[in-house]
């Protein structure tokens, strides 16, 4: 088992993101299209990672509500990139889970038909084998 | 041989922590030469100087080592106290053991080992000093105001008021700067105008203060108590001594298309303009880019108006070379530009403005004559949206990186303003932290929040998207709620960035003064000079310097006339003894010195030497020691090795080299 | 004399300063406690054009292994024109050093501002690794000094 401070480290390492520069001004969140959706919101994907409470972001919708569309990423005055922080933790979920990819066969059982479609191309992108 | 005492600082557990200083005397002890060593909690203080008199008196002492702070920090200091213990002060060398050896490393035998090589370094210069006496230079009783705002006109005025003569240079036709643009000013919501005007008359009035508008500073040269500077005049197209003043020209000029500059180009002025009604001199301006006359050869019609007959089309730029013992930058700042924000929408619509433009918008000489109104369709605001912290610390290529200061308390300001006027207006800031250290600040920003209902709300805003009904989208987070907000506003006003005015770096060149990477102009210490730039008789005045508000900048500006009256005070400068001179055995008269000397300092003359017995006349390099200011360039041009500098004289630095090497 | 590998190897590095910028820019670093090896040793001069070549000749002559020249930047000398007259004699001055052995990563001219404290610590860091990756000078050293 990895530790959260652990976890919280690949995190940073796989993002190329440092927290510590956030300046907790909300501009990800206000920017976020999706904000609505997650339950743990842009600017906090940042306090999360450095609190080293990986386990609540991974456990997270909002991981898979992003939509990586890196409008905070784009607009974040700090440079601090919370999209990448996203980004980072389903990858780091993916690799725990090992070698769980999507056979195209279950995909259709999956689709809901509001999913945005770009997050279904880069899901497909993560998930082929 | 020099007698040389070594005092080895400790400065509290600066320097001690992580050098061993004990160590480090002991084996300096050692050092051929040294005849004292001792180390000392604070070398500085006055137990330390009356350490280093001491052991001048009981062990003859000639040369002396401080190994302490940087030069730049206490050299004066030290050279001071062997001054008083009758010891020339340039026979003390400082080996700067905390900037570059114990606040940089963190090993103790490194840094000790380091500390004890710059100290021998210190010796093997210090065996090489000879005394030097300072010479003199006059002191030109002038000061040159470069800028023409707030702070220029009270740096003016204290200096003026001390009896001395005052030049302003101000770059736009009128003085008044920044402040003259704004409506009301913070935290008592005085009437700018109404405090700045009577300011303006005085300087006007003032009989030791020359006003030049609409000029720029060309040249400099010279240095402090001697500069020698440049103005250029530029063409105004009107005689300033008949014009009245009456106003006919402007209002009779057919061209009334351009931008007007004061307005921050929300209206158009006429080509013969005054900036503002106010405005000092009261004499307008052709802008020639704008002129019928200029332009397409016909018009002339202000010519024709003009009962004074002030119009000169032939008008021609003049230089005004005048000679200043000081100069005062003042240079004020600007709004960045917001190209680079397409969030906010800015360059879309014109509903979405900066605080700026808002002040204009709110002030009764403005362009909608003081009625808050949208730019789009003259229609009044219901919902007005404020973002805080507009391209301020940022930390990517688009905004500042530092804090613009002035922001949150104008913010306060205007929505307060807004919300007595117009109550019915719902005025909502959104803002990342409210800064508000002052006096009477923090208790401002309350009343707009307790007593005038202002909403804010800690979140920034994400975009700001213009909707088909022509109000405009705004999407914020509300961070304390822990919501995303979309609301719809009628206008946005963004608390834009300050940024140092962009001339002020080529005035920086000129001057020699330096400038940090954000063209803020630096000072010559942080915390104890704040108002002094590090060249000599360059002082600063206002945000030139670093952002401040309006309280600030006045008492900046009276700190920086105090050290400039500190300096017209004086008769006779002591000038840097560090100056080159000529070995006139050596040298053979072929002027390469003089051809790269920056000063002038250097002439010939044709004088008899007695070389080893054989007396002949011979063309010899002269310096003249009060234009010199040892630089050093003639010493390295010189094929033949005759110039030197002294306190960096070859052997002295070779000595340092050595040192270091060994 | 024993053979001094890269770990061991700690280069000796002049570097001269001129007193309005590059001096404070360390001053800088120093105050912001910026770290750099300290290999580096400052010499303090009033302007880069203070710099002879034979200050540096003597350096390489005297064992040191790099010298770092540094200065305001161009057209903010407090001396006007200082550091151009440095620029020109040291790209001669570097050349010639390169065609006698001494490679042209041992010698650099830097502009530093008195507020690039990071700057400062950031190009001695550089020169420092570019130095210990070159190894020690053995071009131009007396061998009368070397016991």
């Amino acid at each position: 088992m990895i530790t959260g401070k652990k976890q919280a480290e690949l995190i940073k390492e796989i993002s190329g993101v440092n927290p510590l520069k956030c300046m907790k001004c909300g501009k990800c969140s206000a920017t976020c299209p999706s904000y609505n959706e997650m339950d743990i919101k842009p600017h906090q994907f940042v306090s999360y990672v450095l609190n080293e409470d990986i386990e609540a972001l991974m456990q997270s919708e909002s991981l898979w509500k992003c939509l990586s569309c890196f409008a905070c990423v784009e607009r974040c005055p700090r440079d601090v990139k919370p999209g990448k922080l996203i980004d980072a933790a389903r990858q780091l979920l993916i690799r725990q889970r090992g070698q769980e990819y999507l056979s195209p066969d279950e995909v259709p059982e999956l689709l809901d038909p509001e999913i945005p479609q770009q997050l279904l191309v880069s899901a497909f992108r993560r998930y082929r084998r | 041989m020099q007698r040389i005492g070594v005092f080895v600082c400790h400065c509290g557990s600066n320097i001690a922590a992580t050098v061993d200083v004990e160590k480090v005397v002991e084996i300096i002890r050692q050092e051929p030469g040294v005849v004292h060593a001792e180390d000392y909690q604070y070398m500085c203080s006055e137990v330390g100087q009356a350490k280093i008199a001491d052991a001048i008196h009981e062990k003859g002492l000639t040369g002396i080592v401080v190994c302490s702070c940087s030069p730049r920090m206490h050299e004066t200091t030290f050279r001071k106290a062997a001054e008083r213990a009758g010891l020339n002060p340039y026979m003390v060398e400082i080996a700067n053991i905390r900037e570059h050896c114990s606040w940089i490393h963190k090993d103790v035998e490194e840094a000790t080992k380091k500390a004890v090589i710059l100290a021998r370094a210190a010796i093997a210069k210090v065996n090489l000093n000879a005394p030097l006496k300072p010479g003199e230079s006059r002191v030109t009783k002038r000061a040159l105001i470069i800028g023409g705002g707030i702070a220029g006109i009270q740096t003016a005025l204290d200096i003026a008021d001390a009896g001395y003569e005052v030049d302003i240079v101000e770059k736009t036709p009128s003085i008044g700067g920044r402040m003259s643009q704004l409506d009301k000013t913070f935290p008592t919501l005085d009437c700018s105008a109404c405090i700045l005007t009577p300011k303006m008359v005085e300087a006007s009035a003032h009989e030791k203060i020359t006003i030049y508008t609409y000029s720029e500073v060309e040249k400099v040269t010279g240095f402090v108590g001697d500069f020698t500077v440049d103005i250029r005049k530029k063409a105004r197209s009107v005689d300033m001594d008949k014009c009245t003043g009456c106003g006919v020209c402007q209002e009779k000029c057919p061209s009334k298309k351009a931008p007007s500059e004061f307005n921050r180009g929300l209206s158009n002025r006429s080509a013969i303009y005054t900036p503002f009604a106010q405005a000092i001199p009261n004499v307008p301006v052709i802008d020639r880019e704008h002129c019928l006359k200029f332009q397409k050869g016909k018009c002339g019609v202000c010519a024709k108006v003009c009962q004074a007959g002030a119009i000169d089309y032939e008008q021609k730029d003049e230089i005004v070379t005048e000679k200043y013992g000081a100069i005062v930058v003042a240079t004020g700042f600007d709004v960045i530009k917001l190209d680079n924000y397409d969030e906010y929408a800015y360059s879309q619509s014109k509903d979405v403005i900066t605080s700026l433009e808002l002040e204009r918008i709110m002030n009764a000489a403005g362009p909608t004559k003081g009625h808050l109104e949208r730019l789009s369709d003259g229609k009044a605001p219901r919902e007005m949206v404020f973002i805080q912290c507009v391209g301020s610390r940022c930390a990517d290529d688009r905004g500042k990186s530092y804090c613009s200061k002035i922001c949150c308390m104008y913010t306060a300001k205007h929505a307060m303003l807004i919300r007595d006027k117009y109550p019915d207006v719902n005025v909502t800031v959104f803002y990342i932290d409210v800064r508000t250290p002052g006096k009477n600040f923090d208790e401002f920003y309350r009343r707009a929040v307790e007593d005038f209902g202002v909403n804010y709300i800690k979140g920034q805003v994400g975009k700001v998207a213009p909707q088909p009904n022509g109000r405009l989208l705004v999407q914020a987070s509300d961070l304390l709620d822990n919501r995303q907000i979309k609301m719809e506003a009628d206008m946005v006003v963004l608390a834009a960035a300050i940024e140092p005015n962009p001339d002020v770096r080529k005035i920086a060149t000129m001057l020699t003064a330096s400038i940090d990477t954000n063209n803020f102009l630096t000072e010559a210490h942080a915390k104890l000079r704040p108002v002094e730039s590090p060249t000599a008789g360059v002082f600063l005045s206002g945000v030139c310097q670093g952002p401040k508000d309006i309280p600030e900048t006045v008492a900046q500006a009276g700190a920086a006339a105090v050290k400039a009256i500190g300096l017209l005070a004086k008769d006779k400068l002591l000038t840097n003894p560090c100056t080159a001179h000529s070995d006139e055995l050596l040298c053979n008269g072929c002027s390469t010195c003089a051809n790269v000397c920056p000063y002038g300092a250097i002439t010939y003359e044709v004088r008899q030497v007695n070389d080893h017995g054989i007396r002949e006349d011979r063309r010899l390099a002269v310096v003249n020691e009060a234009l010199c200011q040892g630089c050093g360039a003639c010493t390295v041009a010189c094929p033949s090795g005759a110039m030197d500098l002294k306190g960096f004289s070859n052997r002295q630095i070779l000595a340092e080299v050595d040192a270091i090497c060994q | 004399m024993s053979i001094e590998t890269n770990e061991t190897f700690r280069p000796k590095i002049v570097a001269f300063c001129c007193n309005w910028c590059s001096y404070a820019g360390a001053d800088l670093a120093g105050s912001s406690r910026l770290s750099y090896p300290a290999d580096v040793k400052i010499i303090r001069v009033p302007c880069s054009c203070r710099v002879n070549p034979m200050f540096i000749l003597r350096a390489f002559e005297k064992g040191a292994d790099g010298v770092i020249l540094c200065g305001c930047h161009p057209g903010d000398c407090h001396y006007s024109t200082g550091n151009y007259y440095a620029r020109r004699r040291m790209t001669l001055l570097f050349s010639m050093l390169d065609y006698i052995g001494v490679e042209n990563g041992r010698t650099r001219v830097e502009w530093v501002s008195a507020a690039e404290g990071v700057k400062f610590s950031a190009t001695m860091n550089e020169f420092v690794e570019k130095i210990r990756s070159l190894g020690k000078n053995v071009r131009l050293g007396d061998l009368r000094c070397r016991s």
